[in-house]
């Protein structure tokens, strides 16, 4: 799509304050690319999140912006875009600020299909706080508030989003720009609600929670770039496959065990069940690469259409111009 | 036999409907009701129903009241009631402490079996000198006849005990002399889907009122008078509807369309009812996934440049306090309707009180100013629901509006005003030249404090709002000590200059008294009859009663300095008396106080306010 827009024009006057190192620099560079190329004009765009190191996002894009309370976003959001269905909202949350403390409205707007993207900065921990184990930490993490290791086990947020029957959801990591590019403008060009989980490093109290997959030296084994329509391969030279393994998903070498490419399954990410999505979704990096890019995005109504639909149906079905013709329709009597 | 009927010529008359919670109590009270106002009368209606939805058949728990008052000078529904109509023996148990010595009390005696006495806790098979009635008991076969009245109708018994209320109905038209024909018009309309069921109604309703007439020898009727009440087109609205009609009046008034953000809570619920169902004047009303999703959608519609509103009751005005200091904070326009209900926590969830005032001024975290204002009675709660919206818009700051259980299902007559009859409201646009010169969020009125309004979706005025607080110039993120503190003052500072923007405090009654009765809210009928019955009685009183708390109107305080005696009386432990307090310092103020889940009587504030002029 051509336009006039460049990053430069999404990038607020205001300086960017996260760590130096911070993974959010590199999600923010790829919002503002990611803007650009979607090309909406920035006075049409409202940037809305709740709190936590991520939710500072709001204040460094040149477009309309709330920086709400904890939790909240996702509320904030859905009564924005219901109140003004022509601006583009996007709503920037972390694993904290989303899935704890907000993790009820994230479930329902999911649930809704209101036509918010929404980011969620996954880095596994509590950052603003300094340092507090979060609902995505693995079981056993040790944290200032786990001190002997976390007894419980984590979300993962694809799961959450399928649990909620939501329609889009996509994958990156901070580092890969080209990817969540990628994903974002996907996201954007979605209708309904996307959400789009970029694992994120905290350099400060979480460093290298991600490197296991995310490591220059293991991250093409480790990872899978899914595209739609496309053959699942990946590895440094391609040279490895997903295939349908029963009722399950397995990784493969082309060549070995007799596999070849017409084993290796295509992605589909707009077919309706979200059987297949959910696997691959779930892959996590050890026996099955971490998917990355667009796993689900299929349309189904959308909240804010279907609620201006209705409006504007019964408005016209109706037919009253104002207040008093409404009351004047039901039960009154007059005093002469 | 006419010669033996005796009419009684009264200036008002309550009548209490009362029966199992199925019965139908609130629609026979209802029905009478309309039928009074369109005959003229002034009306008041107190809906008392039990928190179950549907308890035991005939159990103590599970009774059902409509109390209504009507006729001329008709602010509040009674304390006690000429009429009582019980259907069962839990009904009269429950009921009949609401019914005057030497009134009637009307009873299904087909309902006085020995079963339904147990099952009311009767311990004798004498249940009216069980209770020690004074008043006199007239024995009706409801059931019976309205089974007579139906017998060829083909319905089954379960349709047919259903019209039971409207034989009741029926039998109370007959004694006050209302006409037939107006309560087989609001039959019509409740049952316009239902043929059927409105032949059997219209049936028994006929029954009723000539089982009246051919019994009139043994029991007084009543005529009522009638003011000459203003021209125009009535109807007869309840607090809660009024309160979602206000707000639809203000989003004509000011062109921004009209949010609401909700949870399903009682007795706040019917303001979401009313509101979702007027889609078809546009409003958007949502229900959203809990209280605080409620406050927060509102937030988010109201930066998107909407009326937004959240209505709630008391146990959700404590969830949604931290989304209210996001709104002091971002300085957005915001209604928040509290209909306050027994508390604390899940308290008493259908009954009255006025105990979230304090809630409502302090309940939030930090310096959190914002405006509160109550509604006096049910078609108050119109003007009060606009009065909020217009001073949110005008002055981009949360309002609360708090009404009660009373008045949210209390209903009166009211006249529907034109367009004209409310003014214009003017929210602070950011304007183009604004613009131009290089407006900057936080850019304020200099006279008002308020800050412009710039509505997203406009070019050149992008901007970041947030929780966190800001530079009083450039908007941006700041936490400079002195800053903070000039921003706290700003805040505090816009909310009071509110004042110059509201009505000036009336005072009724006798202004010359040396007594001062203060109220506010929802219990403004009960105070106002009281003051007038104390003139009448020759006992001076003046009344202040309060619909604007903060700000209070300019000339408040000085009305209150006037008098020697100043009393408060409200539904709580003292919360509005405290805080006129704290700002008169030297003046006692004095209190009257109920916390019962119960409206004040009007006979209680008389002998209270009377023993406090006595004592000083």
């Amino acid at each position: 799509m051509e336009n006039n827009y460049t990053a430069a024009c999404y990038k607020s006057d205001q300086s960017v304050r996260w760590c130096p190192g911070c993974g959010d620099h590199a999600i923010l560079n790829s919002l503002h690319k990611a803007m650009a190329t979607i090309g909406i004009a920035p006075h049409k765009i409202a940037v809305i999140s709740g709190i936590g190191c991520s939710s500072r996002l709001p204040y460094y894009m040149n477009t309309y912006g709330f920086h709400t309370i904890h939790g909240r976003a996702a509320a904030v959001a859905t009564g924005f875009k219901a109140a003004n269905p022509d601006m583009t909202v996007w709503q920037i949350s972390g694993d904290g600020d989303g899935l704890a403390i907000g993790g009820n409205h994230f479930i329902h707007a999911v649930r809704r299909n209101i036509d918010i993207n929404i980011i969620l900065f996954n880095n596994k921990i509590y950052g603003l706080t300094k340092g507090q184990y979060s609902p995505t930490s693995d079981r056993g993490f040790v944290s200032k508030s786990s001190p002997y290791g976390t007894v419980e086990d984590p979300f993962i947020p694809a799961e959450l989003v399928f649990g909620a029957r939501g329609n889009f959801f996509a994958r990156s990591i901070d580092v890969e720009l080209a990817i969540s590019q990628e994903v974002l403008v996907a996201a954007a060009a979605h209708h309904g609600t996307s959400v789009t989980e970029i694992l994120q490093n905290c350099v400060i109290f979480n460093n290298g929670i991600h490197n296991p997959i995310t490591d220059k030296e293991v991250r093409a084994d480790r990872t899978i770039h899914l595209r739609h329509g496309e053959k699942m391969l990946f590895g440094k030279d391609l040279n490895k496959g997903i295939v349908q393994d029963g009722f399950g998903l397995k990784a493969v070498e082309l060549g070995v065990d007799g596999y070849t490419i017409d084993d290796v399954l295509v992605h589909d990410a707009h077919t309706p069940s979200n059987f297949l999505h959910q696997q691959l979704a779930m892959m996590d990096g050890k026996s099955l690469p971490l998917a990355l890019g667009v796993i689900r995005d299929v349309e189904a109504p959308t909240y804010d259409a279907s609620l201006t639909a209705q409006v504007e149906q019964v408005k016209s079905a109706k037919g009253f111009n104002s207040l008093r013709e409404m009351i004047l329709a039901g039960d009154t009597w007059t005093v002469e | 036999m006419l010669e033996k009927t005796n009419v009684k010529v009264l200036d008002k008359v309550v009548v209490r409907f009362s029966g199992d919670s199925g019965d139908g109590m609130q629609l026979a009270g209802n029905i009478f009701t309309n039928v009074s106002a369109g005959v003229g009368n002034q009306v008041s209606t107190f809906p008392d129903y039990p928190a179950e939805i549907r308890a035991p058949q005939g159990s103590l728990s599970g009774v059902s009241g409509f109390q209504v008052s009507v006729g001329t000078g008709v602010y509040t529904p009674g304390d006690l009631c000429d009429v009582l109509i019980a259907m069962n023996p839990a009904a009269l148990k429950q009921n009949v402490k609401f019914l005057k010595p030497g009134g009637v009390a009307i009873v299904d005696i087909d309902s006085f079996k020995e079963a339904d006495l147990r099952k009311a806790l009767f311990v004798t098979d004498d249940p009216f000198t069980e209770l020690n009635i004074k008043a006199q008991v007239v024995q009706v076969p409801v059931t019976s006849m309205t089974k007579a009245a139906l017998a060829d109708s083909g319905l089954d018994n379960k349709s047919v005990l259903k019209c039971r209320n409207i034989f009741a109905l029926g039998l109370v038209c007959w004694l006050f002399d209302r006409p037939l024909e107006a309560a087989l018009h609001h039959l019509k309309t409740k049952f316009a889907r239902k043929p059927a069921v409105y032949e059997a109604n219209a049936k028994v309703i006929n029954a009723g009122y000539d089982y009246g007439h051919n019994i009139h020898a043994t029991v007084s009727t009543y005529r009522i008078e009638s003011d000459a009440p203003v021209k125009g087109v009535y109807t007869d609205i309840n607090g809660n509807t009024a309160t979602a009609w206000g707000l639809i009046m203000a989003s004509q008034k000011s062109g921004r369309p009209l949010f609401l953000g909700s949870y399903p809570i009682t007795p706040a619920t019917d303001i979401l009812h009313e509101l979702a169902k007027r889609k078809d004047l546009g409003v958007k009303a949502i229900q959203m996934e809990d209280e605080i999703a409620g406050v927060c959608s509102a937030i988010g519609a109201s930066f998107a440049g909407n009326l937004a509103v959240t209505s709630t009751s008391g146990p959700g005005l404590a969830l949604k306090s931290e989304g209210i200091g996001l709104a002091v904070m971002a300085e957005l326009p915001l209604v928040v309707i509290d209909v306050q209900r027994g508390g604390p926590s899940t308290g008493l969830p259908t009954k009255t009180e006025q105990t979230d005032l304090l809630q409502a001024l302090y309940g939030r975290n930090g310096e959190s100013p914002v405006a509160v204002v109550a509604a006096a009675t049910p078609t108050d709660c119109f003007t009060m629901a606009f009065e909020a919206a217009r001073i949110a818009l005008e002055h981009m700051t949360p309002v609360v509006l708090l009404t009660d259980a009373f008045i949210g299902n209390g209903s009166s007559a009211w006249r529907i005003p034109e367009d004209d009859e409310f003014p214009a409201i003017n929210p602070p646009y950011v304007s183009a030249e604004q613009l131009a010169a290089g407006w900057r969020p936080y850019d304020r009125n200099e006279t008002t404090k308020v800050r412009y309004w710039a509505i997203p979706g406009t070019e050149g005025a992008m901007h970041r709002l947030g929780g966190l607080e800001k530079d009083c110039v450039t908007g941006a993120i700041s936490t400079d000590p002195v800053n903070h503190e000039k921003m706290v003052n700003i805040r505090r500072e816009k909310v009071a200059r509110i004042a110059d923007n509201i009505p000036a405090q009336e005072v009724l009654g006798n202004p010359d008294a040396d007594t001062l009765l203060v109220g506010w809210g929802g219990t403004f009928g009960h105070l106002n009859t009281a003051t007038e019955e104390l003139n009448a009685e020759g006992t001076p009183v003046a009344l202040a009663h309060f619909r604007y708390i903060n700000p209070l109107p300019t000339n408040a305080l000085d009305i209150l300095r006037k008098y020697k005696r100043v009393v408060v009386a409200e539904l709580n432990t003292g919360m509005f008396a405290d805080y006129l307090q704290s700002k008169l310092p030297g003046v006692n103020v004095l209190r009257i106080n109920k916390i019962q889940g119960q409206p004040f009587t009007v006979t209680e504030v008389k002998e209270e306010l009377t023993r406090l002029i006595q004592q000083a």
